[in-house]
């Protein structure tokens, strides 16, 4: 039940600093590195350095949420009601331990958290009360440098976030073979897909009450209903349908496929590989063309 | 009788002494000011006199209370508009003023009717509904002194009423001020601003470093430390003490600032005209009223707002 | 000019005794700003009816039954109080962190409070009685919603509403004392760090006697653990001396919170 995610409103007085020290440093090189088309400023590159400085300096918090709080879920429901479930008559996956079932949806669900995490209060805070953003853009960098820059450190997360997840499960035999490996940017994907709209929304609400809106109504439903704890036929149609439109599904899809390794029943045609990595695109690629314009709307007036 | 009563008051946070032994007496219906630099003590002080700080050392009575033993006795009598004005920002205008009357065990209907009046005296009523956070600095200040008058307190502690307001919201802020002194609210400020201070109080005490250096009246306080009148002499120079020796012995004193020179003199037109006649050419040259600025430079050797 | 020195008992007071008056207004306040954000208090509803769903039905259908003392109960049967009492610590623990962490820090509204009449004690009985109010309407909510799916065999389960509101005293009481410890909004992770392995594991998704016996011990030490057992005890009409025990357990637990809370306050905030 993660509901306080790592950063409230997070960084203290003091990053409002950083934001001008690391734009500064950006400008001053670009002054001098001017490229031929005439694009000036540190680009999305001085954006993510910005990112990159506060993680630098609250990481130790995240490490929970981050890290332990996934295998703790791994430890409950794989291991402890996976010893409940795989002594039954009845399983998830015939032939699949319920840990390894467990697993290789939370690599996914996991993604999901953090991206939502990563793009909830950072971007409105970084709007709103930090006024990141507006000492951002009085210097050369653009509304797109903005986004791009928060979302590529977003992807570094997930990378780190999936990845280790993926080796710990590895190592605990819940996940197998080298395609497991294979999971790891797919998770990622999975993440953006997430992070693009909801970077979006964070940009278009006006109270933060928007969160407990999106936490409770959204991701809530989504990391118990998208097939990561239980197959998501045992649903009603109707719960199903809402089920198949969530890209968290689609990713669990993935990773549990890659997870199990070609042996599994849940192993993927090569066209359904291909297009639920499509549906997964399409929500990330239109997430980030709404997510610029509705930055622009509120930062550019 | 008198309100506030402190003797030897101290207040020491660790090591380090923030109010450094002060004697203080306000009476009803006085208007009393703190004046003095930011660190001086006086924010200290207001807190021990709104009994939210307990006291380090001296003694002090509030409405004869002691605040160690009496906190809610007292805070019951008194308003308070702190430095930061920490309005419920989660509540409507209106609704700031009817929680905090509900805080003081008022009932419903006699915060209800109180709480048209002190609107208009804030001159909110057409926000009654808004938001918090869409108020103008000066809107929020006027928010939180009608919010401190919802108990009709008998004395009203103001801490920097003024700072960070525009000139013009200052001026507005004033006048209401003005308005419940003349009702008979006894106003205990803290400032650092020498105008505001003539403006307002009766009475004051310059702080500095945690002690008072001066007390007495605006006026007397001026005719006591500084001259009647200043001249302001500005020179080309890097360095103004260069051109001390050119205005020796037309004033009974000079101040050499960063910028300019003071010369404290009794008329300051005809000191211009002495310049003048020694051949002296300041590139500006101002004749201006004594202040509470030139006392507190005085006393202190220090300008108040650095 | 002067008005009464005291805060008068408020003439409408009814569920609160005389000493709740001051506290009261704080509840007042709360329940005002709720008005404003009425959309989040609804939502608070949901949170646990979707957990409830999915592991009674989705998890449910994968277990069967659980065995409990030689019984075989459904899985949603056995897994339904245990969703209403750790919602009530989490409704407790979110209460009495995050928001009142924002009250402290950033919004300066205890800072004010304390200005006027009410003191420290004040602070801490009004945000936890609010707290409980506000989780007294969720469980309530919640059992009606588990009843009606067929998952509440026994009428004692009435008894469970107390029951989580004697949960959420002590999380909201100790939880607030913890927040007056916090430094900034990251902080809130540690809460996570407690919060977290004591929804997995004390005996919520499966019995105690799963785990190897040594930690059993661990798991019933934990107060989430006797808030389960006492909720899951009342719901399934299974009464037995035991639970007078949880009950203890969280009696003293919720007294050491409010001492706790109201001791930090005075230090931090009367300085």
């Amino acid at each position: 039940m993660s509901r306080a995610h790592e950063q409230g409103p997070t960084a203290p007085p003091g990053s409002a600093g950083e934001v001008a020290s690391v734009g500064g440093s950006a400008v001053d090189d670009a002054g001098r590195a001017e490229t031929p088309t005439g694009r000036v400023g540190g680009g999305w590159r001085a954006v993510l350095g910005y990112w990159l400085a506060v993680y630098k300096r609250i990481w130790r918090s995240t490490v929970i949420s981050s890290f332990l709080a996934p295998l703790l879920y791994l430890a409950g429901m794989g291991y402890g009601l996976g010893a409940l479930i795989d002594s039954g008559d009845r399983t998830a996956v015939p032939g699949v331990p319920y840990v390894a079932f467990v697993a290789t949806g939370l690599v996914a669900a996991q993604a999901m958290m953090t991206a939502s995490a990563e793009t909830t209060y950072n971007v409105f805070g970084a709007i709103k009360w930090l006024r990141t953003y507006d000492a951002m853009l009085v210097t050369p960098l653009r509304v797109v440098d903005l986004v791009r820059g928060h979302l590529v450190y977003v992807l570094m997360r997930l990378t780190l976030v999936a990845g280790v997840f993926v080796l710990v499960s590895l190592v605990l035999r819940a996940m197998d073979g080298p395609l497991a490996l294979a999971a790891v940017p797919v998770a990622v994907l999975g993440g953006l897909s997430f992070a693009t709209p909801i970077y979006a929304f964070s940009a278009t609400i006006q109270r933060e009450e928007g969160f407990n809106v999106l936490q409770r109504f959204v991701i809530m439903p989504l990391f118990l209903f998208s097939g990561t704890f239980f197959p998501l036929a045992q649903l009603p149609m109707g719960l199903q349908v809402i089920g198949w439109i969530s890209p968290l599904t689609h990713t669990v899809a993935l990773t549990r496929a890659l997870g199990l390794g070609p042996d599994s029943p849940l192993w993927l045609e090569p066209w359904r590989f291909a297009a639920h990595v499509a549906y997964l695109a399409l929500w990330a690629g239109a997430g980030y063309l709404l997510a610029v314009r509705a930055l622009r709307r509120r930062m550019v007036l | 009788m008198s309100l506030i009563r402190a003797t030897g008051l101290r207040k020491t946070f660790g090591d380090f002494v923030a109010v450094d032994g002060i004697d203080v007496e306000v009476a009803a219906g006085e208007s009393f000011g703190f004046l003095g630099p930011n660190g001086a003590g006086k924010t200290s002080t207001m807190r021990m006199i709104g009994a939210t700080s307990p006291v380090s050392g001296g003694e002090l009575t509030v409405f004869g209370m002691d605040p160690a033993s009496h906190a809610s006795q007292i805070k019951a009598r008194l308003g308070v508009v702190p430095q930061t004005d920490a309005l419920d920002e989660e509540l409507r205008v209106r609704e700031n003023l009817l929680v905090y009357g509900r805080y003081f065990g008022l009932t419903r209907e006699q915060v209800r009717a109180r709480t048209g009046p002190l609107l208009e005296f804030a001159q909110l009523t057409e926000k009654s509904d808004a938001v918090v956070e869409s108020l103008s600095g000066g809107m929020k200040r006027r928010l939180t002194i009608a919010r401190a008058l919802i108990n009709e307190p008998s004395l009203l502690l103001l801490d920097e009423p003024t700072t960070g307001l525009d000139p013009q919201a200052r001026h507005v802020l004033w006048d209401r001020l003005f308005r419940l002194k003349r009702d008979g609210v006894t106003l205990v400020l803290t400032t650092h601003y020498m105008d505001e201070a003539e403006q307002l109080c009766d009475r004051l005490v310059v702080m500095d470093h945690g002690r008072i250096v001066a007390e007495g009246s605006p006026r007397s306080l001026i005719a006591q430390h500084a001259s009647r009148e200043v001249l302001e002499l500005r020179f080309d120079v890097a360095d103004h003490a260069e051109r001390v020796e050119e205005v020796a012995g037309i004033a009974e004193r000079v101040e050499v600032l960063a910028d300019r020179l003071l010369l404290y003199v009794h008329d300051g037109d005809g000191a211009l005209e002495t310049v003048a006649a020694r051949g002296v050419h300041p590139l500006s040259a101002l004749v201006r009223r004594a202040s509470l600025e030139d006392v507190f430079l005085r006393l202190t050797g220090r300008s108040l707002i650095e | 000019m002067a008005t009464g020195t005291t805060a008068a008992p408020a003439r409408h007071a009814l569920p609160f005794p005389v000493a709740m008056a001051r506290p009261a207004a704080l509840v007042e306040r709360n329940l005002r700003a709720a008005r404003h954000y009425w959309l989040t208090f609804v939502s608070g509803f949901f949170e646990p009816v979707f957990y409830l769903f999915a592991m009674g039905v989705g998890i449910g259908a994968l277990v069967g039954s659980v065995d409990v003392d030689g019984r075989e109960i459904p899985y949603a049967v056995f897994v339904a109080p245990a969703m209403m009492a750790t919602s009530a610590m989490n409704g407790a623990v979110y209460d009495s962190t995050g928001n009142v962490f924002y009250k402290l820090k950033h919004s300066k509204l205890y800072r004010s409070v304390l200005s006027t009449p009410l003191r420290p004690w004040d602070i801490a009985a009004g945000e936890i009685s609010w707290a409980l109010l506000r989780g007294l309407i969720y469980s309530a909510a919640f059992l009606l919603v588990a009843a009606v799916a067929g998952f509440v065999p026994s009428w004692w389960a009435l008894l469970a509403i107390p029951a989580c509101t004697l949960i959420g005293l002590g999380f909201a009481a100790v939880g607030m004392a913890a927040t007056t410890y916090m430094r900034s909004w990251n902080d809130m992770d540690y809460v996570q760090l407690a919060i977290l392995p004591m929804f997995l594991f004390s005996a919520t998704f499966y019995p105690l006697a799963t785990y190897p016996p040594a930690l059993q011990w661990v798991v019933q030490a934990t107060p989430l653990y006797h808030g389960v057992d006492l909720v899951r005890g009342l719901m399934m009409g299974d009464l037995h001396v035991g639970l007078l025990v949880h009950v203890g357990y969280l009696a003293v637990f919720s007294a050491l919170g409010l001492w706790a809370t109201t001791r930090r306050i005075g230090t931090l905030l009367l300085t």
